[in-house]
């Protein structure tokens, strides 16, 4: 369909908004384009696999109305990966070891991308010492806290923070 | 899961040749591909999103399932009303007991070699109700919305019988002794006359809660029939024994079910054959459709059963220089009639200590639930706890320090059994472990090191699980003439790392270098019966694939021409080099793989071959040890424990690939901090159902909850295992519970022997 406010842009393609208005933009990724990064969890908000960006922010898909997300930019996991090859993300989770099955791992992923620019943009954290800085520094127990909401249930917890903090920045608490 | 198999006995018959005579020579050797930390293979792929999970399978002409669950714990189906369910739009069919294809019950995983099943029940066959969320209709539609709002259509009322959902009157009604490959009661000496006599005595009852795997993909299926085979892409850690029980229940042959999986997202004991593969199947039949079936993060608590509730005596006597003179573990576990499964938590009092004494039983009690099933260390997991935290128990009696003790009674053979151990350094993992943990600034005291308003601890505990490997393993490796190497194993790999460790090992027995050799697996078409089970598959893998390469050898050696180096010699003086083989002690004659196939004027060389039966298993008292070392944070005010250090010393004999182990056995780990802390599946025994049936709300370790976790380990090889390497998948979770729980008495001084030890109980 023609690229207009009516489109979903989804990885930098417009994507025809589902007739049916109860599709989740997860569902719409995965049963619709075929595009099987985000990953179901929970489809209820309690696990971050499904998490992908929109508009830069990360959100959990499944709790998401697809129909919603007209006129805006949507970035999964598969967007993540640019005609240059991986994210350096994507390579320090490789390197890392930041997961086992790697099901939550798209989820892991695109979450870290949201909250590295969180914290660029000085959004702090329960864990934040110094609410006013302009810029929160990546180290251990930042991460620790903000991905929090991504479950992980093989256990790569150590993998996945040692990836997140050597690609954002090695400070650590 | 870690049942051995009675085969094993059957097996002795067999004669004398056997994987056990001979240490596998790939064992000691070093410098090699074994121990490289590499990362792992599929990596790449799932990193990027593009490793294919069972529901992302695309099938032409597919429909969507939706299951509804019964809402009461035993009865009969009074009223079905499908009406407004088959009038909804986009729905394709609507399947209860009435319509459903007849079909013959699962078989239960372990009762039969290839059986999968998770209980034994009709499957949608007739009105009766047997746990609350049993399914009692499915409904298909031409999207997963259709479905869902489909079910919710169907009416159902129920004639309720009198359902058994406490624990109490569970016990009440009777129990039986467990049978996990023979009887679970063990009685050496007489036990609890040596506990009255002993100088100091422990005496108590520990209380574990059900417990959910929750793996973070749900369960799923993408099916298809064409005519009578069936072709099954699923979430499983059994595809061999998937098709061989999907072809059984439906009257086919079992080289007509094709059951795939290759990435499975988490199993840790759940991902077996449960009702949704086989109504998914019914229906697919049904409708002439393929189907997917997806169940739901609810469907998941209503369908697959977890780790059962346990309740747990631990006693122990000692001498006054703490020489255990009495061990009793014994207590109850729940279970169902359909699938009567125990929680054998005594197990690891077999093997742990030397005690001049022993009564070791487990009773299991009925109850109207969803089939209990293997979970992480079935029994290991939370007997370990019970058992570490009485040690811990006696030496605080005894003002003893804890690793100590445990040493004290470490034992020099089995204690149980008196076979020797095919490899144990426990003492080493214990004494490297303390030393690197810094075990000998703990203040002994409870309760007397305070941060603020943070009480700080210290505890360890002993890990284990026995080395298992199931009879079955076989491997096929193909060779071709570009010198490249394919092996196949009907293996799983749901993250463990499997295709890497096993390239990695295959390489070094095949003299070639790893990106040579393909490690191909998730597919029942391959040969062998491995199940991802019991921390097993590298033994059973690896077994597999030392018979196959003798075979390459052996099937080589006929090609090779007159006028070769290798001309006229004999398998036994030949190893794998450099791509290809040379005599070995004469590593001049050498021919390469490719020159030999190109000789014989062959494209490609393809053998088969099975592991010997596991004798190694009869022969020898086989686990893996684990020393476990924590330091906790209990906050005096709101009672919450905040693990802020851990170590795990450990004894597995080889660590195969150190990046991929290091994972394994910190998710076993992270595993027993939310057994210690937070997990429970919280059921309602007044109606029998499972009230926290969603991630939200069973809570499972975070990120913030996780501390940095680290491993040393003693990297002695086994000479009695394949590539000398023992399980790891399972060893993290045991053992790792008690140390927390140690830990926590240390902060605070207070023993809580209810899991989980949530703040409430700590304040
Ligand atoms: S699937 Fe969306 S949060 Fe779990
Ligand atoms: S890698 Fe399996 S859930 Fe995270």
């Amino acid at each position: 369909m023609a690229d207009s406010a009516d489109a979903i842009r989804i990885n930098g393609t417009a994507v025809e908004p589902p007739g049916d208005p109860r599709v989740s933009l997860l569902d719409l990724l995965r049963e619709r384009l075929e595009l099987h990064g985000a990953k179901k969890g929970c489809d209820q908000g309690a696990c971050g696999a499904c998490t992908v960006l929109a508009d830069g922010e990360r959100i959990v898909s499944c709790l998401a109305l697809a129909v919603q997300y007209t006129g805006r930019e949507v970035v999964t996991i598969e967007g993540l990966t640019g005609e240059d090859g991986p994210h350096p993300l994507q390579r320090a989770f490789v390197e890392h070891d930041g997961f086992q099955c790697g099901y939550c791992t798209p989820g892991q992923i695109c979450s870290a991308v949201g909250m590295a620019a969180e914290l660029e943009r000085g959004v702090p954290s329960y864990v934040t010492d110094d609410l006013a800085a302009e810029r929160i520094a990546p180290g251990r127990d930042e991460v620790r806290e903000r991905m929090s909401g991504n479950l992980c249930r093989c256990g790569a917890h150590n993998g996945i923070v040692a990836a997140i903090t050597e690609t954002y920045g090695t400070e650590a608490r | 899961m870690s049942k051995p198999d009675n085969t094993v006995k059957d097996a002795l018959a067999l004669g004398p040749e056997n994987w056990a005579d001979g240490e596998d020579p790939l064992a000691r050797r070093r410098g090699g591909r074994i121990g490289a930390p590499v990362s792992r293979l599929d990596g790449p792929l799932k990193v990027r999103g593009k490793a294919p999970f069972a529901a992302e399978f695309p099938v032409e002409g597919m429909a969507y399932a939706a299951l509804v669950f019964s809402t009461i714990a035993k009865g009969r189906i009074a009223t079905l009303d499908t009406a407004a369910a088959e009038a909804a739009p986009g729905v394709v069919l609507v399947m209860t007991y009435r319509n459903a294809p007849r079909m013959r019950p699962m078989q239960q995983f372990d009762s039969s070699e290839k059986a999968g099943g998770a209980d034994t029940l009709p499957i949608m066959q007739d009105e009766h109700v047997y746990w609350n969320g049993q399914p009692i209709a499915l409904v298909l539609a031409e999207t997963q919305e259709q479905a869902d709002h489909a079910a919710s259509l169907v009416r159902v009322t129920y004639e309720p019988g009198h359902a058994v959902t406490s624990f109490a009157e569970a016990k009440a009604n009777g129990t039986d002794t467990g049978d996990f490959h023979g009887p679970l009661h063990l009685e050496i000496g007489d036990a609890e006359e040596a506990l009255r006599a002993a100088a100091v005595s422990v005496d108590v009852t520990y209380r574990t809660p059900p417990h959910n795997h929750n793996a973070i993909e749900p369960h799923a299926t993408t099916l298809a029939w064409h005519g009578d085979e069936l072709v099954v892409h699923d979430a499983t850690q059994l595809v061999t024994h998937t098709a061989w029980t999907l072809a059984h229940i439906f009257g086919v042959d079992e080289s007509q079910v094709h059951v795939t999986s290759p990435f499975v997202g988490g199993g840790f004991g759940g991902k077996l054959v449960a009702q949704h593969q086989v109504l998914g199947a019914a229906a697919a039949r049904l409708a002439g459709r393929p189907v997917r079936i997806a169940l739901p993060r609810e469907g998941v608590y209503r369908l697959i059963g977890g780790r059962a509730r346990t309740e747990q005596r631990v006693a122990i006597g000692a001498s006054e220089e703490g020489r255990f003179t009495a061990l009793i573990h014994t207590g109850t576990s729940a279970t169902t009639r359909h699938s009567a499964w125990p929680e054998p938590f005594m197990l690891a009092a077999h093997s742990h200590y030397a005690a001049e004494t022993f009564l070791l039983d487990l009773q299991t009690a009925y109850v109207d639930m969803v089939a209990n099933g293997s979970m992480r260390a079935p029994g290991g997991a939370v007997g370990v706890y019970a058992l570490e935290c009485t040690v811990d128990e006696v030496a605080a009696k005894l003002g003893m320090d804890p690793v100590e003790l445990r040493i004290r009674n470490e034992p020099a053979t089995g204690p149980t059994d008196g076979r020797p151990f095919s490899s144990r350094h426990v003492v080493e993992a214990w004494r490297t472990g303390a030393e690197r943990f810094g075990w000998a600034g703990r203040n002994p005291a409870p309760g007397a090191v305070r941060d603020g308003e943070w009480l700080v601890g210290m505890g360890c505990a002993a890990a284990s699980h026995p080395y298992v490997r199931m009879p079955g393993g076989a491997a096929r490796i193909t060779l071709t003439d570009k010198g490249l190497a394919r092996v196949e194993v009907a293996a799983h790999d749901m993250g463990m790392g499997t295709e890497t460790a096993q390239t990695q090992v295959a390489a070094e027995r095949l003299g070639l270098e790893p990106g040579q050799v393909s490690f191909r697996y998730g597919d029942s078409a391959l040969p062998g019966l491995v199940p991802a089970a019991g921390s097993q598959q590298s033994a059973s893998i690896g077994a597999a694939v030392v018979a196959a390469q003798h075979a390459l050898v052996a099937e080589l050696l006929k090609l090779v021409s007159d006028d070769s180096p290798l001309a006229g010699l004999e398998a036994d003086e030949i190893g794998a080099v450099n791509g290809g083989l040379a005599k070995l002690d004469e590593p001049e004659r050498y021919e390469s793989y490719a020159s030999i196939l190109a000789g014989a004027g062959r494209d490609e060389v393809s053998v088969e071959a099975s592991g010997p039966p596991p004798l190694e298993m009869m022969n020898w008292s086989m686990h893996s040890f684990g020393a476990m070392f924590c330091e906790v944070r209990v906050n005096a005010v709101t009672g919450e424990t905040r693990v802020s250090r851990f170590l795990g010393s450990i004894d597995c004999g080889r660590v195969l690939n150190p990046k991929t182990a290091g994972s394994q056995l910190r998710g076993g780990i992270v595993m027993g901090l939310g057994l210690a802390l937070m997990e429970e599946t919280q059921f309602d025994e007044r109606r029998g159902r499972i009230l926290n049936a969603s991630l939200a709300e069973y809570h499972v370790p975070v990120h913030l909850d996780v501390p940095e976790i680290d491993l040393i380990w003693t990297d002695l090889p086994d000479p009695h295992a394949p590539a000398g390497a023992r399980g790891i998948g399972e060893l993290g979770i045991t053992g790792a519970g008690a140390a927390v729980a140690n830990a926590i008495f240390n902060a605070t001084g207070k023993r809580v022997r209810d899991l989980p030890l949530t703040p409430d109980k700590l304040l």
